[in-house]
């Protein structure tokens, strides 16, 4: 069972979490035109890396607040624990967040007001 | 009087208490042992060895080793009120008046019917199982109930009742030291002195370990257990250190979160009453020691499963910690140093050393010249090929061996005993390493796997990191406690490293470590010994299967595992595991680090399901919610249904009444008079903040941002995939706060949901929510007599009842009690949901029932409501959807607004999936037979004659009689069915009965209108 430390109560034990699954998954704006194949890749597609992984986390049993974590998901090591709407700080957190296909992906870049899409 | 315990030896070792004897029962029989035996020990010194059938072949089993490795001696122990399967004899203390029986025979130990197995032994090859299930299903038929009576470990109670109580402890240290021999002992010590919390935990009865059995050197000269006893003392006698005996660390799992389960009061003949059975402890350590020690390897022949064969070490243990000499005629097999000591051991206690026989051709040892000079036959570079023997062993076959070659080079010559004590060498027991995911390393020096010790939170010192000398050990034990200490010193102010800490001195041990690994000694006809050289004793896998799983194509060790279930037995294989490996690189000709390893996983031993259990059974399992009215709908006969947690009013029968007649008379009285529901279980979340309405519009489909002060909507809240999540109500009390209910199981889901909307998606978004469940009683009034009633109970102004529209809600007084009054309504009468602070509730319902009287109230429950809301069309969500039913699905399309620039679910609806015609659509079904129900769940088909497998329509999700109609009503979602009203279907029955037959209509079966609730 893991140890996690939630960023308002500090260390606790893994049954006081749900967790939420991949982070950082933007939600398109409507404005933003999307192909319903484009669009699964924001409703559909979930990362499963062997390595870093970014998840979100709900304190569930405890403050019931949601924070991003950097897990290692061949170790289990939690890398680094960082506010949701922020980037990953760590250099291993930074690789792996630049690294998910998603930041590539069109239904990220939908994510982002239409004008600021780079065609 | 008790039978002679024949095998007890005069000497006093000292660890069992001579003084005290205590009285038992094995099999029907008593018996006599000293406080501080085992069962094994206790038996074995009456010369009993046979003490069980094995699982497959009911082959006759004895004691075998002498600790939780024992792979035979399982028995079962008889309580005055029930019964546990499955206990290991060589763990199990006895205590006045312990009842024990053995296992697995019929109908007597001696005499097993089901022993004839062993003749049919290809009944039972390798992948029996598997080759059973994949043969035609008639086999499989036909072999059941063969199996089935042969197959099984134990049995537990006829009533499956467990009358002992078992606890949860929950406890942190800076360190956990997993073993209490002597590198467990240095290890804690010095870690204990630096003033970090140790907790040092030892399955046995009492800590020392190896040393209790082997005191034959000295630690810093003095024998080796005063040493121990006076670390313990010191231990014990530190307030930061923990000392926990007869306590299993089960498992290790991440942030060195541990398991250890403690038997509190199993060795007690008097329980007391405030001591739970176990202790389950959850344990995080901070940094783990593990020092568990190492387990002997038996040696693999033909035969070796007889009683009166066991491990070299169990041996020497029953000798010098027992006092019980198991055998009096002795061969000692072995393919290293180690079990010399044994044959001294068991020279010295009067018995009779018939032979050694030493696997090794030419080993030099003083201890080996030492046997021969007492005249002992010591024969190297031979092997026992065979044993021999019924019930116990009474002679082995004994050849020169070829151990290249793998075959005896002469013919055997025959030898008598009455006992052979076997060693393999020894395996460091990783389990617990290994359950971390931590690496092992094959030591070709040690013929071993040991840790690789790479982490930072655990590392394995002693035996279980094969450092089996036991002055290394203790070295090891010293440098590393004291470099674990350093680590936490960093973290923890309070800890501090002593500066000197010595490392006990023992003489240098000319023991040699090195085994000669033979992993199958076969006979001259090796197809036939390898059927009887069991390498899983408590899963009766041979050598053959192994061979047998090779033929077959299976070569990882993980499939071979599986596919012979070597090592998949209650004890893991903690005897086997290693010489199945061995026989398989043999046979596969690869190194054993080439053949690689199994995973060891939790738990360590077998753990009591009532441990892990814990209090958390019978009520308190799962916590029950009841309303404020319980104790009413009690009082009034209610019969009570789960609905999420809550426990809610089903139906009030009266007298004589059958569930029908109930129902039919509650939705009666409701439509042509009243009826009174309780409704407080329904999910309340009050809304509040600038940015609330904007957020309700995000989260519903249909329009919120424009809804009047005082007034109420019916909403359907969706996923983001967008299928329906929740419905229900929301009133907006002023411009920033709403009232939002959902649906009864639904209320958590939702608000976890919308607070990770907030928190997540929308953090720019000004609102807060709370659970006001519990806060608000509901007592739900429908029925043309409601207006009525509620008038009858203003206590102000009796005229808000008469200006009162439909959707909307009042601020009031009702009988003195502030109350929230909504008209709203689930059951297409005039209705009134009437929301009182919760203290309040019972008072309110009495009142309103006690008002009601004149006006015919009756009080309905949860399955009136169902029938009601379903004469109506009313969709239940969880019932009529599943997560995989859209808003159109159930001809909702009036509720997604088209006008909203965006809502969760939005993008997903407009998929071109979505509107797919074939989708599966929400529809009336009325049968032929008005009398006929229909069973939830079951399927529709178009035509019941077509060939099999027959294409389906849809599902039923709702099926009722209504007494209204008098008619059975039922909602159904069928592909297509939006464009079906009218066609007819056949529902299938399961009993074989004709299909019922029946009609696709529209689901609104009554008042299509609505007049009755607009009144
Ligand atoms: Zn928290």
């Amino acid at each position: 069972m893991l140890k996690i430390k939630c960023p308002i109560c500090g260390n606790r034990d893994e049954t006081e979490f749900s967790c939420g699954g991949e982070a950082h998954i933007a939600r398109p704006l409507v404005d933003n035109k999307l192909t319903d194949k484009a669009f699964s890749e924001y409703l559909f597609m979930r990362d499963n890396p062997k390595g870093i992984f970014l998840e979100r986390w709900c304190h569930t049993s405890g403050c019931r607040r949601w924070f991003n974590l950097a897990r290692d998901t061949i170790s289990h090591e939690i890398i680094e624990v960082y506010p949701i709407g922020q980037m990953p700080k760590t250099a291993k957190g930074k690789k792996s967040y630049q690294a998910n296909w998603r930041r590539r992906s069109k239904a990220e870049a939908a994510s982002k007001p239409a004008k600021r899409i780079v065609k | 009087m008790s039978p002679k315990q024949s095998h007890r030896l005069r000497a006093n070792s000292g660890a069992i208490n001579r003084q005290k004897s205590v009285q038992f029962t094995f099999d029907g029989k008593k018996y006599t042992g000293f406080e501080g035996d085992t069962l094994a020990s206790a038996l074995l010194a009456h010369g009993m060895h046979l003490v069980g059938r094995s699982f497959k072949y009911h082959r006759p089993r004895g004691i075998f080793g002498c600790g939780s490795e024992e792979p035979n001696a399982l028995i079962r122990v008889i309580h005055p009120s029930n019964a546990e399967p499955n206990l290991r004899a060589t763990q199990l203390e006895i205590y006045d008046g312990l009842v024990a029986e053995s296992q697995n025979r019929f109908p007597s130990l001696k005499i097993d019917f089901l022993s004839v197995n062993s003749f049919f032994a290809r009944f039972f090859p390798a992948g029996f199982y598997y080759k059973t299930f994949m043969w035609p299903a008639s086999l499989w038929m036909f072999y059941e109930k063969f199996i089935r009576q042969a197959a099984g470990l134990g049995r537990v109670s006829k009533d499956h009742h467990d009358p002992d109580r078992y606890e949860h402890k929950y406890a942190h240290c800076d360190l956990l030291v997993a073993g209490g021999g002597a590198s467990g002992l240095q290890a804690a010590l010095v870690a204990a002195n630096s003033g970090a919390r140790v907790i040092i935990a030892d399955e046995q009865s009492e800590l020392g370990g190896w040393l209790l059995t082997d005191n034959n050197f000295n630690i810093d000269q003095k024998p080796a257990m005063d040493w121990a006893s006076n670390v313990i003392k010191k231990l014990r006698s530190m307030p930061n250190v923990s000392c926990l005996v007869r306590t299993t660390v089960a498992a290790s799992m991440d942030d060195n979160f541990i398991l250890m389960a403690e038997r509190v009061t199993e060795h007690l003949s008097i329980k007391e009453a405030h001591l739970p059975k176990q202790r389950l402890w959850k344990l995080r350590a901070a940094k783990v020691i593990l020092a568990t020690g190492a387990i002997e390897r038996p040696l693999i022949f033909s035969g070796n499963d007889l009683p009166g064969i066991m491990l070299s070490s169990a041996a020497r243990s029953y000798i010098f910690r027992y006092d019980v000499l198991a055998g009096t005629r002795a061969i000692i097999f072995t393919n290293n140093d180690d079990a010399y000591y044994t044959a001294l051991a068991i020279h010295q206690a009067g018995g009779f050393v018939r032979c050694v026989v030493d696997l090794r051709d030419n080993p030099k040892s003083q201890i080996i010249t030492t046997l021969r000079k007492l005249g002992i036959d010591v024969r190297t570079g031979h092997a026992v090929t065979a044993a021999h023997g019924t019930l116990h062993v009474a002679s082995v076959d004994i050849a020169k061996y070829d151990t290249e070659n793998g075959a005896p080079t002469l013919d055997a010559v025959h030898m008598d005993c009455n006992f052979l004590a076997m060693s393999g060498g020894l395996n460091p027991v990783v389990h617990l390493h290994s359950q971390r995911k931590g690496r092992l390393i094959w030591d070709d020096r040690t013929s071993c796997y040991r840790p690789e010790n790479k982490s930072d939170e655990w590392v394995s010192i002693g035996s279980a990191n094969g450092t089996f000398q036991l002055g290394r050990a203790l070295s090891e034990a010293t440098k590393v406690a004291s470099s674990v200490i350093t680590k936490l010193t960093s973290e923890n102010k309070g800890i501090m490293l002593q500066e000197t800490i010595a490392i006990p001195q023992t003489e240098e041990n000319k023991q040699n470590w090195t085994p000669l690994p033979v992993w199958l000694v076969q006979s001259g006809q090796p197809y036939i010994s390898d059927k009887t050289a069991f390498v899983d004793f408590q899963n009766d896998a041979t050598a053959a299967d192994i061979k047998l799983a090779v033929r077959e194509g299976y070569h990882s060790v993980e499939h071979v595992k599986r596919y012979t279930t070597t090592g998949m037995a209650t004890d893991q294989g903690k005897t086997s595991n290693i010489n199945a490996i061995g026989i398989l690189a043999n046979t596969l000709n690869k190194s054993i680090a080439e053949t690689g390893t199994t995973t060891f996983r939790p738990p360590y031993t077998p753990t009591s399901i009532g441990a892990i259990a814990g209090r958390n059974i019978g009520s308190l399992f799962a916590p029950v919610r009841t309303t404020r009215m319980h104790s009413w709908h009690k009082a009034n006969g209610a019969t009570f249904e789960h609905v999420g947690q809550w426990m809610r009013a089903w139906y009030y029968p009266r007298e004589e009444e059958d569930f029908q007649q109930t129902i039919n008379r509650e939705v009666h009285a409701t439509r042509h008079y009243a009826g009174l529901l309780d409704a407080s279980t329904l999910g309340k979340i009050d809304v509040k903040g600038p940015d609330s309405a904007e957020f309700l519009n995000r989260v519903y489909t249909n329009n919120f941002a424009t809804l009047p002060i005082g007034k109420s909507r019916y909403g359907l809240m969706l996923k983001e995939d967008g299928m329906v999540f929740d419905d229900g109500v929301t009133t907006r009390l002023s411009e920033d706060h709403f009232y939002m209910t959902t649906t009864s199981g639904g209320a958590a889901g939702v608000l976890a949901w919308l607070e990770e909307l907030l928190q997540t998606e929308w953090q720019d978004l000004k609102v807060y929510l709370t659970s006001v469940t519990e806060q608000w009683s509901v007592a739900s009034l429908s029925g043309p007599n409601a207006k009525s009633i509620l008038k009858a109970c203003m206590s102000e102004d009796k005229t808000v009842v008469d200006d009162f529209p439909f959707m909307t809600m009042k601020d009031t007084f009702i009988a003195g009690i502030p109350a929230r009054i909504f008209r709203i309504s689930f059951t297409g009468e005039m209705a009134f949901e009437i929301n009182v602070p919760a203290r309040y509730g019972l008072a309110l319902w009495s009142y309103l029932m006690r008002v009601g009287k004149e006006f015919k109230l009756t009080a309905y429950g949860t399955e009136a409501m169902h029938v009601l809301r379903a004469e109506k069309g009313f969709i239940i969500v969880g019932q009529e959807t599943d997560g995989t039913v859209t808003p159109y699905d159930l001809d909702m399309h009036w509720i997604v607004s088209k006008k909203k620039a965006d809502f969760i679910g939005k993008r997903a609806l407009e998929r071109s999936s979505m509107n797919e015609p074939q989708r599966k659509q929400l529809v009336g079904l009325l049968t032929d037979d008005p009398n006929k129900i229909i069973p939830e769940g079951a399927h529709a088909v178009l035509d019941p004659d077509q060939k099999m497998p027959i294409s389906m329509l849809g599902h039923v999700s709702s099926s009722y009689y209504s007494p209204n109609l008098k008619h059975s009503i039922a909602m159904a979602l069928l592909k297509g069915g939006l464009n079906r009203k009218g066609q007819t279907v056949y529902i299938p029955m399961l009993d074989g009965q004709e299909p019922i037959k029946a009609k696709i209509v529209d689901p609104i079966f009554f008042d299509k209108q609505g007049d009755r609730l607009r009144g």
